[in-house]
């Protein structure tokens, strides 16, 4: 059956703890913090983008399970920040790992569930058996506006998934999706910064697509939250998972070993990927994993995802690339001129 | 950087492509496509290097051109791979960190960038293993 082959995460390590930014736009950093559920979000080095992200998490993915590169049939790299317009960070992907020429390749963008999309392609093309492996990423440098709200969660980092048939880590029983046109954020060509609807963005955007994916997938597969062991949400603060969470009957615990946020930010289209890798780590075989993404604009995917006995098998290695766990520890906190610095946010002579 | 000029070395920044001698064993980067020792008896293979090395030596760039001014300071080193060949390569740590003999392991970075509108080179730097 179709499922993950391997995975591999990368977060940079420099953060920002959300009262310095706070300070600096004169808002109570305490309750920001305590109101949107994340102390501190991860900002990119100076020579991090998306690409750099994805070959990182594409190399952790390789080296948890050495695969021929050249069995690498697809690589789709979803993001909302590829470095280039014209030009996609996937081919480069693909050149870095060793998966080059024979291999197709794009660039997938639906807000923060463009990583899930590409999952699901990667699903079609191996269950179709046009290809062996396709490796599927999701990874941001999350951009926003001095002073809005979104620079309080918008992050760096990401997440790869091979996806296969054979011997898979996790077996995905299912997928599927719910999509509307809502304008809940949206980013015009050749603008900087993402604009959004402010409240709008909750009710009619991230609740009901999360809860129509979800509702659809528990009908579509005849089974309640209990029949889960974990939970991953689209994470843009810890509020919104947490709460979408309660309102399907998936408890607190369920969610908290793909709850990144708090100490990651909002990573857009990693959010889940990472997510999905966190559970990973620790996830025994015989586990089942309810997945839910979001992106704006809108729409959600769902998983329904059951870890095998490959995980702990000798074709297998979790401990040869770093876990979420282990990415998150011993930061480097900047202070909001670096940060300022570390972002281009200072126009230079 | 012209296009071309970065393109034709992709595979070597991209993946430590150097080349190795079968003959004697040395293993060159960048890459060589004749032996200095073995000469016209060494048989000159592609070679991937893993990543790992160590810090052979490294200076402090305070005073950087202007592609990166930004980044200073910042470290530059001579890298001994395990393989048993050195290059000059970034590491990225503060210079509190470096140290003579640090382990590291192989980074995929940007390099430069052509400033706004021209194309982004990416390689390899180095970060603390």
């Amino acid at each position: 059956m179709v499922g993950i082959i391997s995975y591999g995460a990368y977060i940079p390590r420099f953060r920002i703890k959300t009262e310095e930014i706070a300070r600096v736009w004169g808002a109570d950093g305490a309750e920001i913090a305590r109101g949107l559920g994340v102390r501190e979000k991860s900002v990119p080095d100076f020579d991090e983008d998306t690409i750099t992200i994805s070959v990182e998490a594409a190399r952790g993915a390789l080296a948890r399970r050495p695969l021929d590169p050249g069995e690498i049939g697809a690589i789709y790299v979803g993001s909302e920040s590829h470095p280039y317009a014209v030009k996609p960070s996937a081919a480069a992907v693909g050149e870095a790992i060793g998966a080059t020429p024979v291999m197709t390749a794009a660039d997938c963008e639906f807000a923060c569930k463009a990583g899930t999309a590409a999952i699901q392609t990667g699903m079609g093309l191996v269950k179709s058996g046009m290809v062996t492996y396709a490796v599927a990423i999701g990874a941001d440098t999350a951009q926003g506006a001095p002073g809005d709200a979104l620079e309080y969660t918008a992050s760096a980092g990401g997440a790869a998934i091979i996806v296969g048939n054979d011997d898979p880590i996790a077996e995905i029983n299912h997928t599927c999706s719910y999509t509307t046109d809502t304008p809940d954020f949206w980013r015009r060509e050749g603008q900087e910064y993402p604009s959004h609807g402010g409240r709008f963005s909750g009710d009619p955007a991230y609740f009901k697509h999360v809860q129509g994916a979800a509702r659809l997938m528990l009908e579509q597969m005849g089974t309640t939250p209990s029949d889960y062991d974990y939970a991953v949400f689209h994470q843009p603060n810890a509020k919104f998972p947490t709460k979408v969470a309660g309102m399907l009957g998936f408890s607190r615990e369920q969610i908290t070993p793909g709850l990144a946020v708090p100490r990651l930010g909002n990573t857009y289209s990693g959010a889940v990927p990472v997510g999905i890798s966190a559970t990973l780590d620790i996830a025994k075989p015989g586990d089942r994993i309810f997945v839910t993404s979001y992106g704006s604009g809108a729409g959600s995917d769902a998983f329904d995802i059951t870890v095998t006995d490959v995980i702990d098998s000798d074709v297998f290695n979790r401990n040869a690339a770093p876990t979420v766990e282990q990415l998150l520890a011993n930061p480097v906190y900047l202070d909001y001129a670096l940060y300022a610095k570390h972002k281009g946010k200072i126009l230079m002579q | 950087m012209s296009v071309p000029r970065y393109w034709r070395k992709q595979q070597n920044r991209y993946r430590l492509r150097g080349t190795h001698c079968e003959t004697c064993g040395r293993y060159f980067f960048p890459p060589r496509n004749l032996c200095p020792t073995c000469r016209r008896d060494g048989t000159i293979v592609d070679y991937e290097f893993k990543g790992d090395g160590k810090v052979r030596t490294y200076s402090i760039i305070r005073t950087a051109s202007e592609d990166y001014d930004l980044q200073t300071p910042f470290v530059l080193a001579v890298v001994e791979l395990e393989e048993g060949t050195c290059l000059t390569a970034q590491v990225i740590c503060t210079p509190e960190e470096v140290y003579i003999g640090m382990p590291v392991k192989k980074a995929f970075r940007r390099i430069i960038a052509d400033g706004d509108a021209g194309v982004i080179v990416y390689g390899t730097k180095f970060v603390p293993a």
